[in-house]
């Protein structure tokens, strides 16, 4: 990444465009998940898409997959505005028609369209940035964005435009309901990567706009905080294998965003330490989650290609029947909830380190979003364990809980070799992150403009910490070992037998009998009910003796219901009064055609 | 990586079951009972120990590796940990983070290890320990970056080794309220009365003793040693902070840092006695306690 900038120029007919495009560090490091991500899931599809051949037609979605890996790398390439609203808007539309790739069921069509609507609603604010920027300066090109006026509006409509695509609380409705309908590969990239353009948008603009106001990283914070601990709490509450991944993408971006908005508060604090190993644990986080979101979305899609169920309460014991995806789900798994000695934990530890360091260098109010931050992420942390012993207990774990979850079979080795590789890149990074970290200094200096010495010096001191935690993970690894190998010898000499699980005497316990998942997080979900208003059905607990009985939850999207909802119901009420226009008789279509031209030769003569 | 010394270790190592075994006697006596010999709980591992194993038929590895899992991520967190004057085996600066996080960990197979058996009543321990862990984690972090806030340091042994009288002097309202909020992590942490109670009979109301109902022998000794080990932990930081003499001489100092394990030991067999367990609908409201607690504690 230490590479000088490299870029190419080509003529382009489109008005103030140009075919400009730039590689330098930022650009590089998003690079790199892309390409990694969507070679990976192109090998999963291959076996994946298997299933679909004779119903559909192919073509189409490999077609939509490597344009939405075109588009990536063209939106993190690009130097021209016009060039990246539109590899932006190809990006939107090619992951649209691959989430609408199962468009013959109803619940998919919706989804494709919520996410249709969200997507440009998003794009319209990056237009008027864009449009904005591009006025002050004359050029549509990156690198004559220098004169700004107003940054703090330029940098609230990329905050809403960018933080559209990557998912920030409220604008994330439409995360939880594209990203399962997609297909397991697709789901993915979209997940992993796609996403991740979002906040690739938002540090390049931040490039824009001169010296970071502290407000901006308070925005950060608050935002970060909000989608990382709604983002747990949904995901607690789903039942929906993918579902439940969709919303920790919310988390996890929640966790990125608070990194780059404790990063801006440390730079305004004058605090280098803080900005510095903020803004990197922010951007390994990027790149940590890409690898192990990927790993949970494909593993996920094994399960529902064998099981045809991704409800996580008919499923169970899939470890003995599923080991490869057993195995690479407990390490995403693990990684995920931030766990040492895997690579969520390196960046996750970045952050909050520079939080402590925050906390304990500047005064009362410097120091209130770094508690914030501090607090928040204790409390993520905590809710994320909950939520993936939940995912990958009741799925893997216990007796299978369906006849379909008993049949399950391991998926071939297009399906799992990609996870195997992801996962090894999960414990490589936990156990060599202090690597990585070094290497980040040109990416660092280039979205906080501090003095590379500095930077230097201060990632040095942070890898040093996170050198140290490798070192912690190698021993707990041979600690563990050792245990393992002493209880082995130990028991050699004795007997060693099985048995049922204990139930207090009952001597055939049915996997009907298990704890299910909604059983499992309803402590949690009860204590935050006020934040996720979780309907329950109880049915058929009438007479004396009733037969049969029904339990149902359901935890709709609170933002979705009570904040979206409304505004779209009003939107519809005020411009029914448009519907007479459009009413399918094409006489009334050739009729406005006719009085248009009309209208429009009237005005020529006059 | 390596850098101080293996005193707080080695006393950790040989102490813990010995605390456990204090706070059984003080119920016992205080409930007019002569009770169990001081040093029953090493007798109970060493028994445990030299007994074969019954597996459910039901588990995986998942069950097997959960218990090691569990007491080497202890075994590293109180590497992290200093004794009376010896500092920690290793320090480095936000060793803290590293240090809830190896417990998340232990955590974390534990619970998968209680699913593992597809028993209900493991579910429901599993279900309730991840819940009141959660809560009780953002308290421990503000109570940690009280204490970081008024050092001057993220490190866990240099940390507890800058608290001072001199400290207490200047900022009493502050140390006292992280302590209130400690205690409270201490109680839930550990499984202990108010929020859970060790000593129960009935599976239905326990939450730490449910979720390990199928191991049996070895696996269960390491279980029972990584609790009186993480007890330990918890007691070193409570201690460290509400009786921080620092006369000179290491030995000294270890002996009354022991001697602060044996009056905290005592007071929570006092606790236990004199009061009934929380409703687990109560326990979220007591953790919320503590958090706000600490949060006060943060901001003064």
């Amino acid at each position: 990444m230490g590479a000088p900038a490299q870029s190419l120029r080509m003529a382009w007919d489109v008005p103030y465009g140009s075919l400009y495009l730039r590689l330098d560090a930022l650009s590089a490091f998003f690079l790199v998940p892309i390409f990694l991500i969507c070679a990976l899931a192109a090998l999963y599809g291959t076996e994946y898409l298997e299933a679909y051949r004779e119903r559909k037609s192919l073509a189409s979605a490999w077609f939509f997959l490597n344009l939405l890996a075109a588009s990536m790398t063209v939106v993190v390439l690009a130097s021209n505005a016009v060039l990246f609203l539109v590899a932006w808007e190809t990006m939107s539309l090619s992951s649209f028609f691959l989430v609408t790739f199962e468009n013959e069921k109803e619940s998919t069509r919706r989804a494709g369209w919520t996410y249709l609507v969200a997507s440009h609603i998003g794009a319209t604010f990056l237009l008027v940035l864009f449009v904005l920027l591009g006025k002050s300066n004359g050029s549509l090109d990156f690198d004559c964005f220098s004169r700004v006026s107003g940054a703090g509006g330029l940098f609230l409509l990329a905050l809403a435009g960018f933080g559209t695509k990557a998912g920030f609380v409220p604008l994330h409705v439409w995360l939880p309901e594209a990203h399962p309908a997609a297909p397991s590969h697709v789901s993915a990239v979209m997940s992993a990567v796609m996403i991740k353009t979002g906040i690739y948008g938002l540090l390049r603009v931040l490039t824009f706009l001169g010296p970071m106001q502290a407000w901006w990283g308070w925005t950060l914070c608050v935002i970060g905080l909000s989608s990382g601990v709604l983002g747990v709490l949904l995901a607690l509450a789903q039942h929906d294998l993918k579902r439940l991944l969709a919303y920790h993408s919310v988390e996890n971006i929640g966790i990125i965003a608070l990194g780059i908005g404790v990063g801006i508060v440390g730079l305004s604090l004058g605090e280098p330490f803080v900005a510095v190993a903020g803004f990197a644990g922010a951007m390994l986080h990027v790149l940590n989650h890409a690898l192990f979101k990927a790993l949970l979305f494909l593993d996920a899609g094994n399960i529902a290609h064998t099981t045809h169920t991704r409800e996580i309460d008919r499923l169970g014991g899939l470890l003995a029947r599923m080991p490869g995806t057993g195995v690479t789900f407990l390490v995403g798994a693990a990684a995920i909830s931030g766990l040492p000695p895997l690579n969520g934990f390196i960046s996750e530890f970045l952050i909050y380190l520079a939080s402590f360091k925050g906390a304990v260098s500047s005064g009362a109010f410097g120091s209130a979003p770094m508690l914030a931050a501090l607090s928040g992420l204790a409390l993520i942390g905590g809710l994320a364990v909950a939520c993936f012993t939940k995912a990958f207990g009741i799925v893997f774990l216990g007796q299978p809980r369906s006849e379909r979850a008993e049949h399950a079979r391991e998926a071939g080795f297009a399906m799992v070799a990609p996870g195997l590789v992801l996962a090894a890149g999960c414990v490589l990074i936990g156990l060599s992150g202090a690597g990585v970290i070094r290497s980040m200094a040109p990416l660092i200096s280039s979205v906080t403009r501090l003095q590379s010495s500095l930077i230097g010096f201060d990632l040095a001191e942070a890898a040093n910490s996170v050198e140290h935690v490798a070192g912690f993970g190698v021993f707990l690894i041979a600690v563990a070992a050792l245990l393992a190998l002493a209880r082995t010898k130990v028991l050699a000499r004795r007997p060693v037998s099985t048995a049922p699980t204990w139930d207090c005497g009952y001597a055939s316990p049915s996997s009907r009998m298990q704890y299910t998942a909604s059983s499992f997080a309803q402590p949690l979900t009860a204590s935050f009910r006020m934040l996720l208003q979780t309907r329950e059905v109880l049915s058929g607990m009438e007479a004396t003796f009733p037969r049969r009985a029904g339990f149902h939850s359901h935890t709709d999207d609170p933002y979705q219901r009570y904040l979206f909802q409304p505004i779209v119901k009003s939107v519809e009420r005020v411009t029914a009064f448009l519907r007479p226009l459009q009413q399918g008789g094409v006489q009334l279509y050739v009729l406005y055609i006719v009085v248009s031209l009309l209208a429009v030769l009237l005005w020529e003569i006059a | 990586m390596i850098s101080g010394s293996v005193v707080p270790l080695i006393v950790a190592l040989a102490g813990a079951p010995l605390m456990q075994g204090v706070i059984i006697r003080t119920k016992s006596v205080i409930a007019g009972r002569t009770g169990q010999p001081l040093m029953q709980p090493y007798r109970d591992l060493w028994k445990l120990l030299h007994k074969g194993a019954v597996y459910s038929q039901t588990t995986s590895w998942i069950f097997r590796i959960g218990p090691v899992v569990g007491l080497a991520s202890l075994l590293l967190a109180l590497a992290l940990m200093p004794f009376g004057g010896f500092p920690a085996l290793s320090a480095f600066s936000g060793d803290v983070i590293l240090l809830a996080y190896l417990m998340a960990l232990g955590r974390f197979l534990t619970v998968l290890a209680a699913l593992d058996t597809g028993s209900s009543f493991e579910g429901m321990g599993a279900s309730r320990e991840v819940t009141f862990s959660a809560l009780a984690e953002p308290a421990l972090f503000l109570s940690l970056a009280a204490l970081a806030r008024e050092t001057g340091r993220i490190s866990i042994g240099p940390l507890l080794t800058a608290v001072s009288w001199s400290v207490w002097a200047h900022a009493a309202p502050m140390l006292g309220l992280t302590l209130a909020a400690l205690v409270i992590v201490f109680l839930a942490e550990n499984a202990r009365i108010p929020v859970d109670d060790p000593a129960t009979h009935l599976e239905l109301t326990m939450i730490h003793e449910v979720m390990v109902l199928d191991h049996g022998g070895p696996d269960f000794a390491m279980i029972q040693y990584g609790a009186t080990l993480k007890m330990w932990l918890f007691a070193t930081i409570i201690v460290a902070v509400a009786a921080p003499w620092h006369s000179g001489n290491r030995w000294i100092d270890t002996a009354i840092g022991l001697a602060g394990m044996l009056i905290l030991a005592i007071a929570t067999g006092v606790i236990e006695s004199s009061m009934a367990r929380l409703r687990l609908l109560r326990v979220p409201q007591l953790l919320l306690v503590a958090i706000v607690l600490s949060a006060l504690a943060v901001a003064l």
